[in-house]
């Protein structure tokens, strides 16, 4: 449930023990299975996953809305039926109709052209933050779990640093002073910021593998560092590293949105969801400018969730199965 | 456990002395004060240059950081910059309103999700259960402010249509005092405890219902029910009572973070609490009075993290701090 669950196992063993393999029966096992008449498939870990996750119904829905909104934000010069800066000073704050479905603003702006480009937005920030946080927090949690010392205090203290002030009074104060306006400066001081959370994460994975045989047994025959690191401890990270990754696509959007909202992110004219809400305050009688981009965002972190958590399904199979 | 204490203690010395030194750094970074002030035609130079030595604002920021240390404990936590008022009393002005909705808003929260969490447990998968579990996953993913201000939007237009005032959509009071005044406050607040009474209760139902299916499923539970104590008692004595662990834990993690976080609705309401001061000083870049509410809030953080710790030890006796 919790984005932030440390308790992630690997995904590993369990999925080795689930390799079918008939009671009593001695290897070569593919050979055997077919002479016997069984049809049997030896299947990898990942069609295993994947089997899981294409079961888990909300996830499916949940990446069919992701597929539809997110599409529609790619391609939003062609969706949009309007220009989003175009101005129409005849038809201003009107409702809903056939013409503009989510009505106009008060320059006459087409409110479903806006939503679109601000979907584009906010998925980029979302998409941008989440990629590039787990790349550095999965450099810095590997190297700190796996070498231990001084990196690894050094880490563990920044991160009690961050956590003593309110994250949203930090991202206020950071991009009032350093990132307000521009979309992708305010992206950076978000992954600034979200970064130590995924590297906590690989971190306890790292530090407890280190231990286990299998990685013992490697190197004792003569794996290096760099070769443990990202060969044999690395792909047992993945899956809560995933599901991770995922999930801060969704919180990204919603922190962005608060902080454009509150008028300390991205500014207009760039088109995110938190400024066209924040924008639709100048007519706060005018529902239709309030309700619509925040359906949206609400849309796109709910699916994002359904995904997470199918995914968590899927790729960490030791955690008690949660029907949404 | 005292010792302990004592040692958690001791270690938020140096972290919280860290983390202001660093936000001072960061936020005299970011701009002088004084600008403000030069560009005001009625403030002569003579008293600027006059302020800028009286805050030391001609010294490297370093030395800036322990005089403004010295003040948070000698002039409990110094002057605004821009408004050259006291800090301190606006601090307790805004922190009692603040704490007076976040209190209500949260035991409201609390009573509520641990309700729904345990018969969402008990009947698993039933409608019920699919009813509040798809309410909490929206809760999880509406943006506090989009609604805040739905519920604005709707009491606002009810106003509108029938003329009549049920919840007041800004502010924290219209009459100056009097008999009416208590029920005209609450009238005020009752949005804003909507708003985030519903955020937190998505968070606690889903933890209280993780937590009792935990419990549900454990031996002593299943030892209980097979030397044929009665279900209600089960539930009641051997899964709640040990369900509430988390629950404890995470409230008061919540809390600490609610008491200097509230920015959103506090904004969204114009409610004079701690958080739209906070937004308001950082509009302004006065430096003091951001560096006051970090301050301010990371105490808090910090102390309620110690609370939750001690909570946890306490009601779980397998936790050992030695």
């Amino acid at each position: 449930m919790a984005p932030n669950d440390d308790s992630l196992f690997p995904t590993a063993q369990a999925v080795e023990g689930e390799v079918i393999a008939p009671e009593g029966s001695i290897a070569p096992l593919v050979d055997d299975t077919q002479a016997a008449g069984l049809d049997l498939k030896v299947r990898s870990q990942w069609s295993y996953a994947r089997m899981r996750f294409f079961r888990h119904r909300l996830a499916l829905i949940g990446l069919f809305g992701l597929v539809i909104i997110f599409g529609a934000g790619i391609v939003a010069g062609h969706v949009a039926p309007y220009g989003y800066a175009d101005i129409d000073l005849e038809h201003i704050l009107q409702g809903p109709t056939h013409a503009h479905y989510f009505g106009t603003d008060d320059l006459g702006r087409d409110q479903f052209t806006r939503v679109i480009w601000g979907i584009r937005t906010s998925m980029e920030v979302g998409v941008f933050v989440a990629f590039v946080s787990t790349f550095v927090g999965l450099v810095v949690g590997a190297i700190a779990g796996y070498y231990g010392g001084w990196l690894d205090n050094l880490l563990m203290r920044v991160t009690d640093l961050v956590l003593t002030l309110p994250l949203l009074a930090v991202l206020l104060t950071a991009t009032r002073l350093l990132g307000q306006g521009s979309q992708w400066r305010v992206s950076l001081i978000l992954v600034f910021f979200f970064w130590t959370g995924i590297a906590r994460v690989v971190r306890g994975i790292y530090l407890s593998l280190r231990e286990k045989e299998y990685v013992e047994a490697a190197k004792a025959s003569g794996a290096g560092d760099a070769r443990l690191m990202f060969r044999h401890i690395l792909p047992n990270t993945l899956g809560p590293i995933v599901v991770n990754a995922t999930l801060a696509v969704g919180t990204a959007i919603l922190v962005e949105a608060a902080l454009s909202f509150l008028g300390f992110g991205i500014k207009p004219p760039t088109p995110s969801l938190g400024v066209l809400v924040s924008d639709a305050q100048r007519n706060p009688n005018d529902w239709w400018l309030t309700v619509f981009p925040g359906l949206a965002i609400v849309a796109i972190v709910l699916c994002i969730n359904f995904v997470g958590d199918g995914l968590r399904d899927a790729l960490d199979p030791t955690q008690r199965r949660m029907r949404a | 456990m005292l010792t302990y204490i004592v040692r958690r203690i001791l270690y938020s010395i140096p972290v919280l002395f860290f983390s202001t030194f660093f936000s001072f750094l960061f936020v005299s970074y970011a701009g002088n004060p004084v600008n403000l002030l030069r560009q005001n035609p009625r403030v002569p130079q003579s008293t600027i240059d006059h302020l800028i030595h009286q805050e030391h604002l001609d010294m490297p920021v370093i030395e800036r950081y322990f005089y403004w240390l010295h003040d948070v404990f000698t002039d409990k936590l110094g002057k605004s910059l821009v408004t050259l008022q006291p800090i301190w009393p606006q601090v307790t002005r805004t922190m009692g309103h603040t704490a007076q909705f976040i209190i209500i808003s949260e035991v409201l929260a609390i009573i509520l999700g641990v309700a729904v969490g345990i018969f969402s447990a008990i009947r698993q998968y039933s409608v019920f259960d699919y009813l509040f579990t798809t309410i909490s996953f929206l809760g999880f993913a509406m943006p506090t402010f989009w609604l805040a201000l739905l519920l604005q939007i709707a009491f606002t237009d009810i106003f509108l249509h029938y003329d009549t005032r049920i919840f007041y959509t800004s502010g924290l009071n219209s009459l100056p005092g009097g008999p009416a005044w208590s029920w005209d406050r609450l009238q005020h607040l009752a949005l804003p405890i909507a708003t985030l009474c519903i955020i937190s209760f998505a968070l606690y139902s889903r933890y209280m219902r993780a937590s009792m299916l935990d419990v549900i499923n454990s031996d002593y539970v299943r030892t209980a029910r097979a030397k044929g104590v009665s279900e209600w008692r089960v539930i009641m004595r051997h899964v709640f009572r040990n369900a509430l662990i988390p629950i404890t834990t995470v409230a008061a993690l919540n809390f600490g973070a609610l008491l200097g976080g509230a920015i959103v609705t506090e904004t969204v309401f114009s409610l004079d609490g701690i958080g739209f001061w906070f937004v308001q000083a950082l509009g302004a870049l006065d430096l003091y009075e951001v560096m006051a509410y970090l301050f301010v809030t990371a105490i808090f953080v910090v102390v309620f993290n110690l609370i939750a710790d001690i909570l946890y030890g306490f009601l779980d006796p397998r936790i050992r701090y030695d």
